[in-house]
Formats: C-alpha cells, structure tokens, sequence
C-alpha cells in the first residue's frame, strides 16, 4: 500500500472536480474492494475521493412499480428495503448471498457493480496480468483457474466479475445512472460492463471521473417472479462458482418472458439471450428448463480446473428456472 | 469447592481477553520502538540479482532498508525437529516463494508499509521443483524416516480374502490463525528481549542465543497470550529472527507483524502428502494386513516429517504391518506441525480405507473397528489405558447410528442425500521434561510459575486449578504466570503435552509447597485446611515472604513399558445436493477419552475446534501452488477458505471418563489435537454413504461430486 491524500466531496460537482484534478485519483465509497486492492498494491491511488456525503443514499420507490438504489445505498439497506424484496426478490437474494454482514453493511451498490476481479494473477502484482498491465499476458489461462471463465472471455483475459448483485440486475433490466463531465446518462446494466477483447483493463462504458448516482429496477413483467441461485464451497462468505439469477413471467403454463443471467462464468455479469430465447413461448417445464440450460451454455469452454462450470451452470439454470417457473 | 480440577469454570483470562486487556505480541509497545515491514521473494527457486531500494531508502520516515548486503551475520542453521533452517538474508538464493528478500524500517507502521512497496527485486530464476508427482521420494535418515516392519505385509495382503489398496490425498494446508505471527525485539547491548507469538519460549531461546551467538541466559522471550497457534507457532520464524537483526542494525527496538498474505510465507503448513494404504482382511472383518506408505513434500534446503502412518500401529491390531515414511524435496517453505500433524492426515487414510473395507465385507463400519481392536500396539506394547470401544458404544448411541441404512445412497431428505459416516480417533500422549515454581504468599495468595504458554486451550485456567487444589485454596487465590523465559523451564504448548509436562511439574511444585507448609505446621495437617487465612498465618509465622514449592517433573520408564495414546470417535451426518455437488454437515458427534479432565469446558472447547477444522479439511481447505511458478495463489482468507459459522452445525462432544495410573502424575493425555483425527475421514464416509461416490483426495468440492 502506498501512501495517497484523501479529500472528501461535499456534492457531485465538487467530486467530479476533484477527481479531474488528479490524473492517480480514485473514488471511494464504501471501500471494502478499492482499499482491499489497494492493500495488494493492484491499485495505488495517489488521491482518495471519498463520495459518502454526497446526498445518494435514499432507496425511492417510484409509482409504476419500479425502485430507484441512491448509488450510495449499502448492500444492507437494499437487501433489507421491503419494496426490493417484493418487486425484485432476485435483487434482494443476491444481496444477501454476498460477502458478510459486515462488508453489505459498508459496500455500496455503486462500488459493487464497479468491483475489479477476484482473479489471484490480477490480485498478485508479481503475475503476468493484461487487465493490471496491458500486454504483460494473461497467467491465468495455464495456472490456477478453479474460478475463471468459462464463456466471454480472451486470449487476453479470462477473469470473472465477482458480482452477484449485477447478475441480478440482468435479470431486472436495471438501468445504470451516471453523472459526467458532460452531463448525465442512462445506461442500461446489460451494456454496461464490457467483455476483455484485446483491452481487458477497460471492464465498463464508464469513462475516468464518471459518477453512479443511482441504479434504477424498472417495473417488469417478469421481475416480481425472479429468483437468484448461488453455488459455492462454503456455505456463506464466498463469491460464487457459478451463480444464476432467472426471472419469468408464465402465463397459463406458457412463459411470455425471461431473463436468464449467470454470475461465476464469464469477465462480466453474463446474460444468456439464446437461454431466454429457449424460454420464450415454450410451456414452462422441465423439459424446456433443460433445454435452455443447454441453450445457455453452449459454446462454453474451460481451461482445466474450471471445466466442471458448464455442467455446473447447467444444473444450477434448470434449479433455478424450477425454482421461479414451477414452484412444486 | 469451586474450580476443583475437572469442574467447568470460565477461562481466568477470559475476561482480560474480552476486554482487550490481553496484550498479544503485536500489540507490545516499548519506548523508541520502529516497526519492520518485510519484503518477499515472487519467485520460488533462484537468486536475488539487485534490491534497488532507493526509492524506499528516500520515503518519508525510512531509517533503513536491510538487504543481504547490509544484514547482520547470524548462524540460522537447523538442528532438526522443530528447529528450522532459516532464511535470514544471509545469502541472495531464493529456495520458496515469499522468502524475505529485505526488510524496511521506518518510524511508523504506514510509512514502513509504503516504502517497502516501493523496493523493486530483480531475481535471477532457477528451475524449481514445483510438481509433487514429478519428484522422487527419498528416505529420510530421522527416526520416522525408519521402515517399520512386522509379519510380511504384502504376501498377507496378497493371500487376503478381502483386500482395499487405494492411494489418497490430503492438499497443503495452512494454519491461518486468527492472530498473525508478530516479533518485537529489543537489544540492551548484547542482551536481547524478544515478545513473540510463540508456542515454545525455552526453543526461541535456544534458537535466537544461537544465532546471536550470546550465552541463553542473554535472551529474554515473552509470550503471554496467543490467538492460536496450532503448531504454526511451534517454530522460531525468519521473521523473529529478521527482527532483532533489524533491532541491531538501527540500535532501537523493532517490530514485525505478519500481514495475511506473508502468513503463507515462512511461518509453515501441512505439506501436501501421498498415502497408500492397503488393508487385507479375512471375510470376518479380522486385519491380516496393513500397509501404510506415506509421500509429503519437505523443502529442497531442510527436513520436515510427520508420522503420517503412526496410527496404523495403534489404532487396530493386525498380525502383519507395514509403515513407511519418504519425502519429496519441492521449492517451497518447510513445512511444520499442523494441528495432530500425521495423525490428522494418516487417519484420512486409514479410517477411509476402514470404510471401504466395511463395504467390501459387508460388517458395519463401527463392528469393523470393535472386531480390530487391540490391547497391544505393533510393538506388543500394552496400552496405559485404551477407551476405543468405549467411545464408538457412546459416540454410537448419542448419534443414532443404528438408523443408518447402509447402502450409499438409500437415505434422502426432500430433495437431498442424507449420509452418516463414522472414524476412530487416536493421538499420542506425550510428555517432556518441566519445571516449576508454586509460592504461597504472607497474604496467603499463591503464584505459580511456569515458562509454557497458553495457546488458547485454557493453560493459565487448568494450571490454576491443579495449584489451587492441592494447596486447598480457591482458585480466586491462585494467579497463574505463564509465558517468560526467566520462569521455570516447560516444553513447547505441541503435541498436545503441555498440560502432562508442566502441568505435572505444577503439582509437583504445589505438593512441595505444601509439605513445607505442613512442616510449619508441625505436622498438623488440619491447619493447612483452614483455608487463606491459615495458610498466610503459617507463612509469617515463619517470617519469609513467601513458601516456595519447586519440581522438577520427567517421564520415566512408564514411557517404555507402555503405549500411551488417547482414543476416539467421530461421527457425521452430512447432505449433499447431488445436482449442485455441494456438502454441508449436519450433525457432528464425538467421543473421546484422554484420560483425567481438568476442566470439561476448555476440553470441550477443544473437541470443538477439532470438528470444525476437520469440517474445513474434508471440504474446503486447500492452498493452491502455481505449478509453473512455485507461487501460492489462494494467499488469503478469501480464497483459502475455512469454515465460517454456517458451515458448522451443532458438534456435540461427549466425555468419556478414563482413569490413566500410568502416563503422568495428573493422569491426563493431552486434548489438544485429537478432535480433528479422523474428523475429515468421517466426512468423507458420509458423503459416500450419501453418494456412492468415494473421494480419496481431499478436499470434497463439488467438481468431484459433479462428474
Ligand atoms: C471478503 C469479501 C467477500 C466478498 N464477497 C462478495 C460476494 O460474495 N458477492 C459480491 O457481490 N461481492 C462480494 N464482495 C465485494 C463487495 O460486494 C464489494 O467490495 C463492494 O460491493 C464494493 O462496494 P464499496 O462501496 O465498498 O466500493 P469501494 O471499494 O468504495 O469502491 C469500489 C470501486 O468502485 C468505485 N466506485 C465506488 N462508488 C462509485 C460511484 N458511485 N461511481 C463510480 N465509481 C464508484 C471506486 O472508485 C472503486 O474503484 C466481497 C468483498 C470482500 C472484501
């Protein structure tokens, strides 16, 4: 760890000027992943902008059945917001799968879909790692890759993005708000976060200095109906080796709408398009369930100690749409 | 009387720990103390080229950086057992990944902590053995290095009805004690006090004087509290040693503390370990064959071996045995004593094969150990006291192993598999040299006195008891003093024998004490029962300030003449979701009997702490090597996993009362490490026993239930 200055900001304005003034400085909220890497030397700041005064906390329910998350909302809050749990209970489960009471209650929702990898040759500066050091190599791809990805990833890159709450904002068409020097934006969770290709240090459409003000869940038809599945070694306290968040809307036995979205898999929250569409119009069985599980996961490909992922993602799926599609 | 010896009563430091008051080693603060951060090597095999330290040599607050090139000379040679070889910036080899490179000093934690961010090492690298299954064994020359030999094992094995040869795996582990491995050191001229998270005061003694080259009597070594040890802390570290070198070179006292990553460093760790045992048996169940053969990674530059196969000579009787122990020199750290170091790995092995043989006969797993129990160990030794039986009959019973139909796979809840497992346990009971010191007091106080240190496992409350007892006084009375090397000598808190070594010494001490007293008294023994106030008139009666009761206790020839071993039983109920291979335990039961109990409570604790170590070996624990680079990738408790609170289910441990004349004055075996032997095979039978599937290299993640 190195030493850095901190400043803290009072509203947007001053956190966006503040972070162009200095070309090594950092936003900080929670802090429970940018200290943690900072800790490890991944990241060395030379300017911690802390945002936690910044008036984003507030979780507001909105008339059409939606909920807007103030970026600055901590894990707990969300989890506990009674609204999320009834409307996104995906949203909510992931939550309360993640990390430990302690960490959801400082981690916000904006520093956790930012949250980097957890991959050890990312986390260990003495390892060959594009994302860290673009053109350095990627040393996962022959070495420990029990956690890495089975789809989406590069010859450069075969990180996963440790997230389960972004899996199950997939799952909820969540839109991300974000304030820059240019104004504000909308961008919808599936676009927010992009795959390595040739350039896995760029993990989202974020440009430097952009701000999360809020993460809004968008009344759905299928979002009330959600549900999010988490394998994992131990029994809490572990991001996931694979995880799923599903959400259907079945009407007279039919599904007129899916999400499917995996979590442990791929270098982003991965959403399965060709799962869903195995879903869609099909009788909501568990014949159909195996089906787009297979659909999902075709084209997925491990790298030695990661092979057991695809079986594994496809028995988690047909667990999960059972769980949501036909409640037994 | 309250707190008599065996009564449950809270740990007498446990309020000082509650409330912080308990000063660890890394807390210790002396004046004009500077703190030391260390530097570690990246690679695993080769030579350190340059340390370029400039950098961190001008950050604020920097007094020096120590690198081999400015280093104090010190001899860091190992004597064998517990005594390590060193790594203390003595040369530029790199021999295991995470070796101290250099060592930065500076005024204040953070500033030592960015300035050795900012010293660069270029290495030159050398091939490194980094495969287990590419090295040859070797045969050690130490005595466990010894084949042992009875009857002819493989033609028995050969002419068997029934036969099980499998091979199975236990990963390296680390110990990941809650509390870091910390040093202060502290030079006044050629003296030296040293505060360090030790399990063995009169060891880093012996092992700093040597490196130093001053007499013993020259070094102070203080350990008054420790947050857990289990055999990581059994050894002086580089680190202790680094940090009075430090403490020399800038003339002011220093301080290291081991950050989470740097604890997979030099500080030790279960070696990854082959096991193959073969079982021959009649269709009866009855053993005509045991061969245990056991391979463990030990480092390229020193030796560690554990006697993985040792309770194949205790545990069942068989007319023909094997047991052989070799080694593989791999560039990584030595490694060290973890909690019941063979035994926690050779019981994965024995007590899976059992199962498999109880399958393959068709007896029940706990009628297949009653039938091979034995009153003699290989050697035709018998036991002090032997409980086996016993144990598996209650252990049994409390957890209702009579419901449990046999076929894998028969017994379901809802949606998941059901499994019961069972394994015996044993642990040997040793004991090594103590002294004591018990004075009792012109106020009628006592303080006793010893240089053991308590780990955690309850020393300073049990020790207050035994004193308190035989003085006849209540424990409120007895202060307990532990943890110094200026007190009377006591080995290391390992191998379960502190409590049997100066524990013993203890009651020896008080008795001395007290038929000094009785001699004031004039033999009147009833003025000794009068309580404080009795006592204290005795003392000033005879105008000192304080009566002072010394021992000197030792094993004897009872160490010979019999086999001395605690036993145990452990049983689990696990569930698998066979869709998602993921294993939770349920229930964990176990049985144990070590002879004399002085305290149901931290003994409790014990058995506990057992189970749920053995709950993290059977399924998660598991530090991963780069194969390619020797480094450790898992260097952290996020992703070296241990179990947390929704792992462990309730554990209930039950006492099995056991009267031992033979194996010390206290009558006890040590409780220490008995709990997690065979916790890890009891797991695994009862995942087989819901499953079908028998998983022989630990631990049981769901990619091995999957396929
Ligand atoms: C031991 C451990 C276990 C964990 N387990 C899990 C788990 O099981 N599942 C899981 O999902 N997560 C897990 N986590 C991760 C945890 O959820 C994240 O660390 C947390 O959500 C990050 O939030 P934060 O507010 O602390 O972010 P910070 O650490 O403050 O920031 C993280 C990053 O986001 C940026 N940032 C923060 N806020 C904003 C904003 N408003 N706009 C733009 N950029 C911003 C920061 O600059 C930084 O780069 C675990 C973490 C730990 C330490």
């Amino acid at each position: 760890m190195n030493a850095f200055r901190y400043a803290q900001a009072h509203d947007a304005a001053s956190a966006l000027a503040t972070m162009a003034s200095d070309p090594g400085a950092a936003y900080i909220a929670g802090g429970t992943n940018v200290v943690d890497l900072m800790k490890d030397d991944v990241v060395r700041p030379t300017l911690l902008v802390d945002i936690t005064r910044l008036p984003m906390r507030g979780i507001d329910t909105l008339p059409d059945g939606g909920v807007r998350l103030g970026a600055l909302a901590t894990m707990s809050e969300v989890a506990d917001h009674a609204a999320v749990a009834a409307r996104f209970p995906a949203v909510a489960q992931s939550l309360l799968l993640s990390a430990s009471p302690q960490l959801r209650n400082m981690a916000t929702i904006g520093g956790n879909v930012m949250q980097r990898t957890r991959c050890a040759y990312f986390r260990d500066v003495s390892q060959a790692c594009n994302k860290r050091v673009p053109g350095s190599g990627c040393a996962a791809i022959s070495g420990v890759n029990r956690q890495h990805a089975v789809v989406g990833g590069s010859k450069q890159c075969i990180c996963t993005h440790p997230s389960d709450l972004a899996v199950a904002l997939l799952s909820a068409d969540a839109i991300v708000h974000v304030r820059g020097r240019s104004g504000d934006r909308a961008i919808p969770i599936d676009r927010f976060h992009v795959l390595p290709g040739t350039t896995p240090q760029r993990e989202t459409v974020l440009e430097r200095g952009d701000l999360i003000t809020a993460v809004e869940l968008p009344a759905t038809a299928s979002a009330r109906t959600s549900f999010y599945l988490k394998v994992r070694d131990r029994a809490s306290y572990e991001f996931a080796l694979v995880s799923v968040a599903a959400s259907l809307d079945v009407r007279a036995g039919t599904v007129r709408a899916a999400r499917l979205a995996l979590g442990g898999v791929a270098p982003i929250p991965w959403r399965s398009h060709d799962g869903e569409r195995a879903l869609v119009g099909k009788p909501a069985n568990a014949g159909t369930f195996a089906a787009a599980a297979q659909a999902a996961t075709r084209g997925m490909r491990g790298y030695g100690q990661n092979d057991f992922k695809i079986a594994l993602a496809q028995r988690a799926i047909v667990r999960a749409l059972s769980q949501v599609g036909a409640p037994s | 009387m309250s707190g008599l010896v065996g009564a449950p009563i809270d740990r007498v430091d446990g309020r000082l720990k509650v409330t912080g008051a308990a000063t660890y080693s890394a807390e210790v603060q002396v004046p004009g103390l500077v703190y030391g951060v260390m530097v570690l090597s990246t690679v695993a095999s080769g030579s350190v080229a340059r340390v370029d330290a400039d950098a961190a040599r001008k950050a604020p607050g920097v007094i020096e950086v120590m690198t081999s090139a400015n280093a104090p000379r010190v001899d860091t040679k190992g004597t064998g057992g517990g005594d390590r070889t060193l790594m203390a910036l003595q040369d530029d080899t790199v021999r295991y990944d995470r070796q101290p490179v250099a060592v930065v000093v500076a005024d204040t934690f953070e500033r030592a902590v960015d300035a050795a961010s900012l010293v660069r090492v270029r290495y030159v690298r050398a091939p490194a053995a980094t495969s287990f299954e590419r090295e040859p064994d070797y045969q050690p020359q130490s005595a466990l290095g010894a084949d042992r030999h009875k009857g002819d094992a493989q033609a028995a094995l050969a002419q068997a009805a029934v036969k099980i040869d499998q091979t199975y795996v236990v990963p390296a582990e680390h110990h990941n004690p809650m509390e870091p491995h910390a040093t202060v050191a502290h030079w006044e001229g050629d003296r030296l006090t040293v505060y360090d998270a030790t399990q063995g005061i009169m060891q880093a003694r012996r092992k700093l004087a040597a490196a130093f080259g001053v007499p013993e009597t020259n070094v102070r070594v203080i350990s008054k509290f420790i947050g857990g040890g289990f055999g990581g802390k059994g050894s002086l570290w580089p680190h202790a040693v680094l940090a009075a070198m430090a403490a020399k070179l800038v003339d002011r006292p220093v301080k290291i503390v081991l950050s989470r990553p740097q604890m997979f460093g030099s500080v030790g760790f279960r070696p990854h370990t082959m096991q193959r045992v073969a079982l021959g048996a009649a269709r009866d169940g009855r053993l005509t064959s045991i061969i245990h053969q056991s391979s463990a990674q030990t480092s390229v530059f020193d030796e560690f071996i554990a006697g993985t196969g040792m309770l194949s000579t205790v545990l069942y009787g068989t007319p023909n045995l094997l047991v052989t122990h070799r080694l593989r020199k791999l560039n990584a750290a030595t490694p060290t004593f973890m909690r019941a170091p063979g035994e926690a790995c050779g019981s994965f092995a024995l007590e899976s094969a059992m199962d498999e043989l109880a399958y393959a006969t068709g007896i029940d797993p706990v009628q297949l150990r009653l039938i091979n129990d034995t009153n003699t160990d290989a050697e035709g030794r018998p036991f002090s006291s032997r409980s086996l039986r016993e144990c598996l009959r209650v252990a049994a019973e409390r957890f209702g192993w009579s419901r449990r139909d046999p076929r894998p796979a028969s017994m379901r809840d809802g949606r998941l598999l059901v499994g019961l497992g069972m394994a015996a346990a044993t642990y040997p009971t040793h004991r090594s040299a103590a002294a004591a010191l018990v004075q009792v007091r012109a106020d009628g106080s006592v303080v006793v006195r010893s240089s053991g240190v308590d780990i955690g496992t309850g020393a300073y409350t049990v020790f207050t008891q035994v004193a308190a007892e035989q003085l006849g006084l209540p424990v409120e009375r007895v202060t307990m003093e532990l943890g110094d090397s200026t007190y009377p000598n006591a080995p290391n808190a390992g191998g379960s024998q502190l409590t049997a070594s100066a524990g013993s010494a203890i009651k020896l001490a008080a008795l001395d004490a007290r038929a000094k007293l009785l001699a004031l008294a004039g033999g009147n023994a009833a003025l000794l029962r009068g309580g404080p106030e009795a006592i204290a008139a005795l003392v000033q009666r005879a105008g000192v300030a304080a009566v002072e009761g010394t021992s000197d206790a030792k094993p004897g020839e009872e160490q010979k003449t019999f086999a001395q071993h605690a036993f145990g039983a452990q049983f689990v109920e696990v569930r698998v979701d066979a869709d998602l291979g993921t294993v939770r335990v349920v229930r964990f039961v176990n049985a144990f009997a070590c002879g004399r109990i002085l305290n149901e409570k931290t003994a409790k604790s014990q058995y506990l702490g057992g189970a749920v170590w053995g709950i993290g070996m059977a399924l998660l624990e598991h530090t991963r090597f780069d194969e390619r680079s020797g480094r450790i990738m898992n260097a952290n408790l996020a992703e070296y996993l241990v179990p947390v609170n929704a792992d462990v289910p309730a554990v209930e441990s039950i006492i099995v009362p056991e009267d031992d004349p033979h194996v010390n004055e206290l009558g006890v075996k040590g409780i220490g490490e008995i709990g997690i032997v065979g916790a890890a095979a009891a797991v695994a039978n009862a995942v087989y026993h819901a499953t079908g599937k028998r998983v022989r290299d630990l631990p049981i993640t769901p990619e091995k239930l999957l396929a």
